[in-house]
């Protein structure tokens, strides 16, 4: 279960309670004077996907930019293998990769020049090279043209070959499958598999229903 | 897996941006245009005296770059908060302030740099002495590169923002005073056979300020807008 008996002010979490990778506790989040969420915990262990799920504006993404390192939770903290992720944030950024609502990619540079330059700025390269990620992606044929002149859905592919180019382990992804045909969705869910299979780690948000086998996927609800 | 060092990183970042810029070149040339257009308009709206053009030229050139400094930074910042490429880069596991650094660095190749290649051709424009002119583009080497750094600041101040430019030009504008008053006090003092080391010097030690300190400001400054 994703239920820990944690305290959100307990900072120092006994190393033996440690197993899961990373580990969430005691998050609440706040917009304005709106509770999101609080006394939030996950524990996501190698292999594992958390799908999170909620209505509109319960704060999935603002879950996913905590959990990534990009946004600070009010309370709680997450770890990463035992460390709060604030204080070790050049390690714990060089085994994530995020892709958000935005695509983080240039309109005005090829798939091959972005999935290059999201290679150069990762902690080291992964397994496949750019113009691997971007066959195993099916943007093969497409790869020196501007992303400006590409579909909205083959720029969704581009954003998430990045993930394959930086050997990360924990994957972020907030609605993954947006603006992607049926054989995208095919396709990144295979590259999830491949991912979960390696002992990867998976957070994400969708209301797609996801085709991976029901054991790895950890539905989350969060309330309204 | 192959480890990917800063300076990679840092190039990285340069090649990117320069390329970007290469591809989107009205946004070189617009402050160009806009350093060129003030600095000739301005003799046409004087009494056609070269004694008065010579006297005023260093300034209005020191404040045509500030203004075209202003107009272009927005842009630093901008397109890559847009498209979420600043949140990339901010979760990149390399020291977010030497990215930043690049960042600017590519930002004042294509914004500054030209407006020190120009300033000798606006310099003859105003008949500003031959010997002036090497001060003059002293200054603008030290000065430029600190207007990029410190604007920078301001700019990730304020990139969450739809409108803040005027916002920009309230923060960063009394930051850039010193520096318009020591370039120009330095121009106005080799026309007159004055040393002009003292203001080199000042100009330079800020320089170096804004260089260790302005990129630690402005990674923490996205990292704020950002979250």
């Amino acid at each position: 279960m994703t239920a820990l008996a944690s305290n959100s002010h307990d900072r120092a979490v006994a190393p033996s309670a440690v197993q899961a990778p990373l580990l969430a506790c005691g998050l609440e989040c706040l917009r304005g004077d709106r509770l999101l969420f609080s006394q939030f915990d996950l524990e996501l262990l190698p292999g594992e996907v958390a799908q999170i799920e909620g209505p509109n504006g319960s704060g999935k993404t603002s879950l996913l930019r905590i959990l990534s390192g990009l946004a600070l939770a009010d309370e709680g903290d997450v770890l990463w293998r035992g460390e709060v992720i604030q204080y070790a944030l050049p390690e714990y950024q060089g085994e994530v990769a995020y892709v958000g609502h935005h695509n983080g990619i240039k309109m005005d540079l090829t798939p091959l020049e972005n999935l290059a330059f999201a290679q150069a700025m990762a902690a080291g390269k992964g397994h496949l090279s750019a113009m691997q990620a971007l066959a195993a992606v099916k943007l093969d044929g497409f790869e020196d043209m501007l992303c400006r002149r590409l579909s909205a859905g083959q720029r969704r592919r581009t954003a998430l070959a990045r993930l394959l180019v930086t050997g990360a382990v924990l994957w972020v992804l907030d609605e993954p499958f947006t603006a992607l045909d049926r054989e995208g969705i095919r396709v990144i869910e295979e590259l999830l598999e491949l991912h979960l299979n390696n002992d990867g780690l998976v957070a994400m948000t969708t209301h797609h229903e996801l085709h991976l086998d029901i054991s790895r996927v950890k539905h989350i609800q969060l309330p309204q | 897996m192959n480890r990917i060092t800063v300076s990679e990183a840092c190039r990285a970042v340069i090649k990117r941006d320069l390329l970007l810029a290469f591809r989107h070149r009205s946004e070189i040339a617009n402050p160009m245009l806009f350093f060129i257009i003030v600095t000739s308009i301005f003799p046409l709206a004087m009494r056609p005296d070269p004694e008065l053009l010579r006297t005023i030229a260093p300034g209005v050139i020191w404040v045509a770059a500030l203004l075209a400094g202003i107009l272009s930074q927005e842009r630093l910042f901008r397109s890559d908060y847009e498209d979420g490429s600043l949140e990339q880069l901010v979760l990149s596991p390399h020291p977010l302030s030497l990215l930043v650094l690049s960042k600017i660095v590519a930002h004042w190749l294509v914004t500054g740099l030209p407006l020190i290649v120009l300033a000798p051709l606006i310099g003859i424009l105003f008949q500003l002495p031959a010997q002036d002119m090497p001060v003059l583009i002293i200054t603008l080497v030290l000065g430029t590169p600190l207007l990029s750094l410190v604007g920078a600041i301001g700019t990730a101040l304020i990139v969450g923002l739809s409108r803040g430019g005027v916002l920009l030009s309230l923060l960063v504008l009394p930051l850039y005073v010193p520096v318009l008053i020591f370039a120009t006090g330095a121009v106005a003092a080799a026309s007159v056979g004055l040393p002009v080391a003292g203001q080199l010097y000042i100009l330079g030690a800020l320089l170096v300020l804004s260089l260790t300190l302005a990129p630690l400001a402005t990674a923490a400054a996205l990292r704020i807008s950002l979250s």
